[in-house]
C-alpha cells in the first residue's frame, strides 16, 4: 500500500488558515490501513482544529467526508455537496488522492494533509516499511524476492557494498542490508549462482527516469 | 612467500601490445614488482597548490596515487581535475570515481576527458552514502554500480563501444582499471565471490580496504587463492598508518573497519604515540609482502600525507623500481 | 478525605469551578467510584463520570470531542496494569492518551488537562483523591481557553477592534 504519514498540526494549520469553511476529506484505502488518513484520523484531525480555532477566536467550520478511495473519480464525485459549501479542501489521501480531488473540482483550494512517503506494507501493528522501488520492471525472482532498488540504499544491481556490516546497511544501524538479506536468503533456497551473474546497468526509462508513466489495458477501455 | 611472481595476462586488445595502457602501475605490476600506491585527497577550495606539493614528494616514493572522489560525499575538488594537477606534478594519478553522483553519461563522458589529458588510472567505486557528507539532501544518482562501471570502461577500452553499444571511432580511453575491495565487510563468505565478479567483470588491480586484522585478512587471502583469483587480479592490500590511540578508535566506528582491541592498546601504551603507529604500519607492510597474492600495498595516509616517505623506506620499498 | 481547598490562583475568576469529565471503566474505576459513595467520602463535585465497559474503548476521537465542548479537564481511569479484565485495554488507552496530549500541547491546549489513572475496584479512597489531584491541577491551568463564555468574550472583544 501506499504509505503516508500526518504533516504537522501546525503545518496544517496554517495551510488552511484563510478557509472558512474546511471540508477534510478522507480514504478509506491505504491511509487507513496505516492510520494516517482514514475516517478515525479525520475525525482527530477536524477536533483538534477546531479546538485550536476556537482557541484563536477564529470563527469557521470544519466539515469531514471520508470516501472508499481518493484515487477513483467516481468516489470522488460523492463530495461534490461539501466541496461545494467550502472554500478550502484538505486531503488526507496520499499524493495521489489530493490530486484526484483538485483535478476533480479545480475552483477550489485542495490542499494536503500528509506526507506520502512509500510503496510499502505491515511489519508489525504500528509499523510500515518501504518495500517497491516502483522501478516498472521487477526483478525480484532474481534475488529471492528482496528488492535492491529500493532496499539497497544505493540501489545496487551486484551487492553488496563494502559498508555493510553485521547484517546493516552503512546508513544505519535499523536498515538491514538488503544484500545479506539477499544472500541469506538465496543461499537458504540453494539459489547462490544467480549471484555470480553480473548484472547490466539498468534500463531506468520504466521508472520515474522516464517520465510521468501510465498503464493501459485496452479492454477495459469501455468508452 | 616472496619469490616467483606470476605474469597475469588481462584481456586486452591493442594499446602498446604488451601493456594495455600508458599506465605506470601497469608496468610495475607487470614487471613483477611489490607496488605502493598512496593517496591524496583534495582540498574543499580550488587550492591546486596542496595536490601539487603531495605530488612532487610522493612521486618517487609511490607508483601511483589515488585520488578521491568526493569521499564521505563531502564536496571536494574533483577527482579528475585533481589528477590533472597530479600528472603536471610528474606523478601518476589514479582517479577515483564513484557511482553515487554521475550517471553513466557523465561517467564515460568523464572516462574520455580524464584519458584526453593523460589519465591512465581509474578506481571504480560505489561511493559513501551522501547522508555521510555535507550535502545530506542531494539526490543521490546510482544509475550503475561499480561493477557495471569497471564492464564500461573495459568496454571502452577493449572493445571501443560505449554502454549504449555505439561505436568509438577513435582515440578510445586506454585506463587501467581497478576496483576496491572490503575483506571485512558482511557477508565474509560472499566477499570473495563478489571479487570474483569484480575480476570478471574486467578489473585489473584491487585496492583493499585498510588493515589492521592481520589474521582475518589472511583468511580472506587463503580464499582468494582457493577461488584462483590471485593468478586473475593484482591485489594490493591497504594500510592506513594511526596518528593515535583515539584515532584507531574513531577508525572501529566507521563502517566496514575491524581494528582489533590489542592494537589499541598497544598504541595507548606508547610514549610516542605517532611513532608507534609508523613502526605499525611498516611492521603491517612487511607482513603483507609476505602473503602469496598480495602484489603491493596502498598506503591511506589522508590528512597525513607527509608521513609516506618514511613508512615507504622503512619497510624497504625505497628508491621506487624503473619500468619502461 | 477533605473537601478541595479553594485554592484560588491569581488572576484567575474567583467563581472558575472547572468541568472535569472522567472516563472510567465498569470493572474497576466505576466500581470504585461507587465505593467511594458508599464510604461517604467527600470529592469534588466537578468530576463527571462516564462509564465504559474498558478504558481501552475510549477513543481519542471521545477525548478530543470532550475539550472540543468546553471541558477544562478529562482523565481516563481504568484497571491497574496487568489486571486489566479485557486484558489490554488499559495499555491501549494509555498509549491513546499519551498521544492526545500530544495534540493538546501542539494546539496550545496544554496536555497536562488530559491524564490516564489506574486503580483497582477496592481503591474507592484512591478515586477521591484522584478527583482532587485532578481538580488541583485544572484549578491551576485555569479554565479552558475554549468555554463558550470565553469564546464569546474573545468574539466580542474581537468586534470592537478596528481592523488594521
Amino acid at each position: 500500500m501506499i504509505v503516508a504519514e500526518p504533516k504537522p498540526i501546525a503545518e496544517v494549520a496554517e495551510l488552511i488558515k484563510t478557509g472558512r469553511h474546511v471540508l477534510i476529506v478522507g480514504c478509506g484505502e491505504c491511509v487507513t490501513v496505516c492510520q494516517a488518513g482514514g475516517e478515525k484520523e479525520v475525525e482527530v484531525l477536524a477536533s483538534a482544529l477546531r479546538i485550536l480555532w476556537k482557541k484563536e477566536g477564529k470563527d469557521g467550520t470544519i466539515d469531514t467526508q471520508t470516501i472508499v478511495r481518493q484515487c477513483e473519480p467516481e468516489y470522488v464525485a460523492e463530495l461534490a455537496k461539501k466541496v461545494k459549501d467550502a472554500d478550502i479542501v484538505l486531503s488526507l489521501g496520499c499524493g495521489v488522492g489530493v490530486q484526484f480531488i483538485a483535478e476533480a473540482y479545480p475552483d477550489k483550494w485542495v490542499v494536503p494533509g500528509l506526507n506520502t512517503k512509500f510503496g510499502g506494507g505491515t511489519v508489525k501493528a504500528g509499523v510500515w516499511e518501504e518495500r517497491c522501488g516502483f522501478c516498472g520492471d521487477c526483478i525480484l525472482h532474481l534475488t529471492g524476492g528482496i528488492c535492491p532498488v529500493i532496499r539497497c540504499s544505493k540501489s545496487i544491481l551486484n551487492g553488496p557494498c563494502g559498508g555493510s556490516q553485521d547484517g546493516h546497511c552503512e546508513v544505519a544501524k535499523d536498515i538491514p542490508c538488503a544484500w545479506q538479506l539477499i544472500y541469506d536468503r538465496l543461499k537458504g533456497l540453494g539459489r547462490l549462482e544467480l549471484l555470480d551473474e553480473i548484472r547490466p546497468p539498468k534500463d531506468w526509462r520504466t521508472s520515474r527516469d522516464g517520465g510521468p508513466r501510465k498503464f493501459v489495458k485496452e479492454e477495459a477501455m469501455i468508452e | 612467500m616472496t619469490g616467483e611472481r606470476t605474469e597475469l595476462t588481462t584481456a586486452t586488445a591493442g594499446g602498446d601490445g604488451v601493456y594495455a595502457t600508458p599506465s605506470r602501475l601497469e608496468r610495475v605490476l607487470k614487471a613483477g614488482h611489490f607496488a605502493v600506491t598512496c593517496e591524496i585527497g583534495p582540498p574543499q577550495s580550488a587550492k591546486a597548490e596542496g595536490i601539487r606539493k603531495h605530488a612532487e614528494v610522493l612521486k618517487d616514493y609511490s607508483d601511483g596515487q589515488n585520488l578521491t572522489d568526493n569521499q564521505t560525499a563531502i564536496v571536494r575538488l574533483c577527482s579528475l581535475a585533481a589528477a590533472v594537477h597530479v600528472k603536471a606534478a610528474g606523478g601518476e594519478p589514479i582517479m577515483q570515481m564513484t557511482a553515487r553522483d554521475r550517471n553513466r553519461i557523465a561517467i564515460q563522458s568523464d572516462i574520455l576527458g580524464a584519458a584526453s589529458l593523460g589519465i591512465s588510472n581509474l578506481l571504480c567505486l560505489g561511493g559513501d552514502h551522501q547522508t555521510f557528507g555535507n550535502h545530506p539532501g542531494a539526490r543521490n544518482v546510482h544509475d550503475i554500480d561499480s561493477i557495471q562501471m569497471i564492464q564500461i570502461v573495459r568496454q571502452m577500452r577493449d572493445e571501443k563501444k560505449f554502454q549504449c553499444g555505439a561505436e568509438i571511432k577513435s582515440d578510445e580511453p586506454r585506463m587501467f582499471v581497478g576496483a576496491a575491495e572490503n575483506p571485512f565487510g558482511d557477508p565474509f563468505e560472499f566477499r570473495v565471490r563478489r571479487l570474483a565478479k569484480k575480476v570478471a567483470a574486467g578489473a585489473e588491480f584491487i585496492q583493499t580496504q585498510c588493515i589492521f586484522d592481520l589474521e582475518r585478512f589472511e583468511r580472506f587471502m587463503r580464499m582468494v587463492r582457493d577461488e584462483g583469483l590471485d593468478e586473475k587480479v593484482y591485489i594490493l592490500a591497504g594500510i592506513t598508518p594511526a596518528k593515535s590511540a583515539k584515532a584507531l578508535q574513531y577508525m572501529q566506528t566507521v563502517p566496514g573497519m575491524r581494528v582489533p582491541d590489542e592494537l589499541i592498546k598497544r598504541m595507548a601504551g606508547a610514549e610516542d604515540q605517532k611513532a608507534e603507529g609508523v613502526r605499525i604500519a611498516v611492521e603491517m607492510i612487511q607482513a603483507l609482502k609476505e602473503i602469496k597474492g598480495v602484489r603491493g600495498v596502498h598506503i591511506m595516509a589522508i590528512a597525513w600525507e607527509s608521513i609516506v616517505p618514511e613508512i615507504v623506506e622503512k619497510a624497504g620499498l625505497y628508491p621506487r623500481p624503473k619500468v619502461a | 478525605m477533605s473537601e478541595v481547598k479553594s485554592r484560588v490562583p491569581d488572576g484567575a475568576e474567583p467563581e472558575f469551578v472547572p468541568k472535569i469529565v472522567a472516563f472510567c471503566c465498569y470493572y474497576c474505576a466505576y466500581s470504585a467510584a461507587d465505593l467511594a459513595g458508599s464510604l461517604r467520602l467527600q470529592y469534588p463535585p466537578t468530576i463527571r463520570v462516564i462509564e465504559v465497559p474498558c478504558s481501552g474503548k475510549v477513543d481519542p476521537v471521545i477525548l478530543l470531542k470532550a475539550f472540543e465542548e468546553g471541558a477544562d479537564g478529562v482523565y481516563v481511569a481504568g484497571c491497574l496494569e496487568g489486571d486489566c479484565h479485557f486484558l489490554k485495554g488499559n495499555f491501549r488507552a494509555k498509549k491513546r492518551v499519551a498521544a492526545v496530549k500530544k495534540i493538546l500541547d501542539q494546539i496550545g491546549l496544554d496536555g497536562r488537562r488530559l491524564e490516564m489513572f489506574n486503580l483497582s475496584a477496592a481503591m474507592g479512597t484512591r478515586f477521591a483523591e484522584i478527583a482532587v489531584e485532578m481538580t488541583n491541577r485544572i484549578m491551576e491551568l485555569g479554565p479552558s481557553p475554549i468555554r463558550p463564555e470565553a469564546v464569546a468574550a474573545r468574539r466580542a472583544a474581537q468586534g470592537e477592534v478596528e481592523p488594521r
